[in-house]
């Protein structure tokens, strides 16, 4: 690990200051920050702790019905939140599906979006990579990359974004807050991380120096709490990324699905949010064949980077039994094995 | 730069002067303080031997810097049994052959003792190996390992029955 210098500013405005400086870097949980400072592949010469700074860990419920996380809530705690848990159940999942209890309890909201990639040439610094050296090549091209992309990546980077969490939080509209040089601003998680189409090592759309304040979900994303779940196939049952991945969640009106959302992790270097999908089924019915069709919808641009053709049809079925899951309810209470395969196929519906 | 960072560590509070912000809080703890009951494996954070815990809450020390931990309460294997008697999770890791060659050990206990203040897992033993899945065991005493947490969270349980009562 290089050297740095520390410094942990009392304000967020104080921060942002401290993080415009060439070589600067927040630390919040430090659970990726302080694993790639470790192997050298982020250099930072400036640690900015925002640890430390106040009010950015409340959950809070807003006049408009939307409910604001703060950057600096801890996964453990949002996932056990009990009004969280109850309103955004896919969400509560994914968070549990997700690392171990040592890393949720020190991890981030903030944090977990600005994770990197895990791509085994990305964190060796041996291999070519143009996310850490712009230029060098990509070694994961031709190489061991069954578990890379198979939506929108490029020549130039075939890695994928490891979030469970966000997988959901796109599903549902979720809006990043962050502040700037600038002031405030938000955008949509969507629209946070950016595909590789020219320059991999440009990540996310955030300015230099902007750090994300929190993260809100708007009022219509409660109104799939009935019907909402993630599922995740990973090549062990626990603490393990996901091969493929998916969050599901209908809004019935009747029988007739009023709203659907569809979203996939472990597919492409961003939470891959699937509109086409959520079209087949609105207006229709639930069951297996407008499922599966969703789910055709979903994987069509889909295309191998390498030895990963078999992550197309696994995203088909992952999505189709993502939303079987969704219809036959959320849980009363998650699953042993949360999101996993192996648990209890349907669980008691809470909200029926 | 000298830096400082003062840690209440198994009661006792302490101001550390720090001549390298790298330093991690296993490191200080293993390295500056002499306590080597916390072991580092991977140093990664990949196999839970680093537990400790950290103002209640179960953490991977190897990836924590000391400074940024500045105020905090942690708690090693070394304060979890003050007056010569043992935790009941150590007490029931004996019993139940809960480790072999013990490396593993520390971050194993330490990790119960907050799987079991969670109160998430309660007597199911399909949600004791879902929470212990941080911390790894190549001498794969597993079986052990969730019969000694599941008998802990019972006497854990009963000592709180006896408290309130």
């Amino acid at each position: 690990m290089n050297n740095f210098e520390y410094v942990r500013p009392a304000t967020v405005r104080d921060a942002v200051t401290a993080a415009l400086q060439p070589g600067g870097a927040y630390l919040a949980g430090g659970t990726n920050l302080l694993d790639l400072m470790k192997g050298n592949v982020s250099r930072p010469t400036r640690i900015v702790d925002i640890s430390h700074l106040p009010g950015l860990d409340r959950i809070e419920d807003l006049p408009d019905g939307s409910v604001r996380i703060g950057a600096l809530v801890r996964n453990a705690d949002l996932a056990h939140d009990r009004d969280s848990a109850r309103r955004f159940p896919a969400v509560a999942e994914a968070l549990l599906s997700g690392a171990s209890a040592q890393l949720r309890n020190a991890a981030t909201v903030g944090g977990n979006l600005m994770q990197r990639t895990r791509c085994a040439y990305f964190y060796d610094a041996a291999s070519a990579c143009n996310k850490r050296h712009p230029g060098s090549g990509c070694d994961a091209r031709g190489g061991d990359n069954r578990l890379h992309a198979i939506l929108g990546w490029s020549q130039n980077c075939i890695a994928t974004h490891p979030s469970d969490f966000c997988v959901p939080l796109v599903a549902l509209d979720a809006i990043v807050e962050m502040e700037g040089r600038t002031g405030r601003r938000e955008i949509s998680l969507e629209a946070l991380h950016r595909l590789p189409d020219g320059s991999p090592n440009s990540e996310t759309m955030l300015e230099p120096g902007e750090m994300i304040v929190a993260v809100r979900l708007p009022p219509e994303a409660a109104q799939f709490a009935a019907h909402s779940r993630y599922l995740k196939v990973r090549d062990r049952t626990s603490y393990a990324f996901a091969i493929v991945s998916a969050a599901a969640a209908l809004h019935f009106d009747g029988d007739t699905i009023a709203d659907a959302r569809l979203a996939l992790g472990g597919v492409a270097l961003k939470p891959w949010r699937a509109r086409e999908a959520e079209q087949v089924l609105i207006g229709g019915r639930a069951g297996t064949s407008s499922f599966r069709r969703a789910a055709e919808a979903a994987l069509a641009g889909a295309r191998p980077a390498g030895d990963n053709a078999f992550k197309i049809e696994l995203a088909r079925r992952v999505v189709a039994r993502a939303f079987a899951l969704a219809a036959a309810g959320t849980p009363e209470r998650l699953p042993a094995l949360p999101a996993s395969p192996f648990a209890d196929a349907f669980g008691v519906a809470a909200h029926a | 730069m000298a830096i400082s960072t003062t840690l209440t560590v198994n009661g006792v509070k302490q101001t550390i002067e720090l001549d390298d912000p790298r330093v991690t809080l296993l490191d200080l703890l293993r390295e500056r303080l002499n306590l080597t009951g916390t072991k580092k494996g991977c140093d990664r954070g990949q196999c839970g031997a680093c537990t400790v815990i950290v103002d209640g809450r179960r953490i991977n020390s190897c990836l924590a810097l000391a400074v940024s931990y500045d105020g905090a309460k942690v708690l090693t294997i070394e304060g979890v049994a003050p007056r010569g008697r043992l935790h009941p999770v150590q007490e029931a890791f004996i019993a139940h052959d809960g480790l072999q060659c013990g490396f593993c050990t520390p971050g194993q206990i330490m990790s119960a003792i907050g799987l079991i203040a969670e109160g998430q897992a309660g007597d199911d033993p399909e949600r004791v190996r879902e929470g212990m899945s941080g911390n790894l065991c190549r001498c794969a005493a597993y079986q052990g390992i969730t019969e000694a947490v599941l008998e802990a969270q019972k006497a854990v349980d009963a000592l709180d029955r006896k408290e309130v009562a």
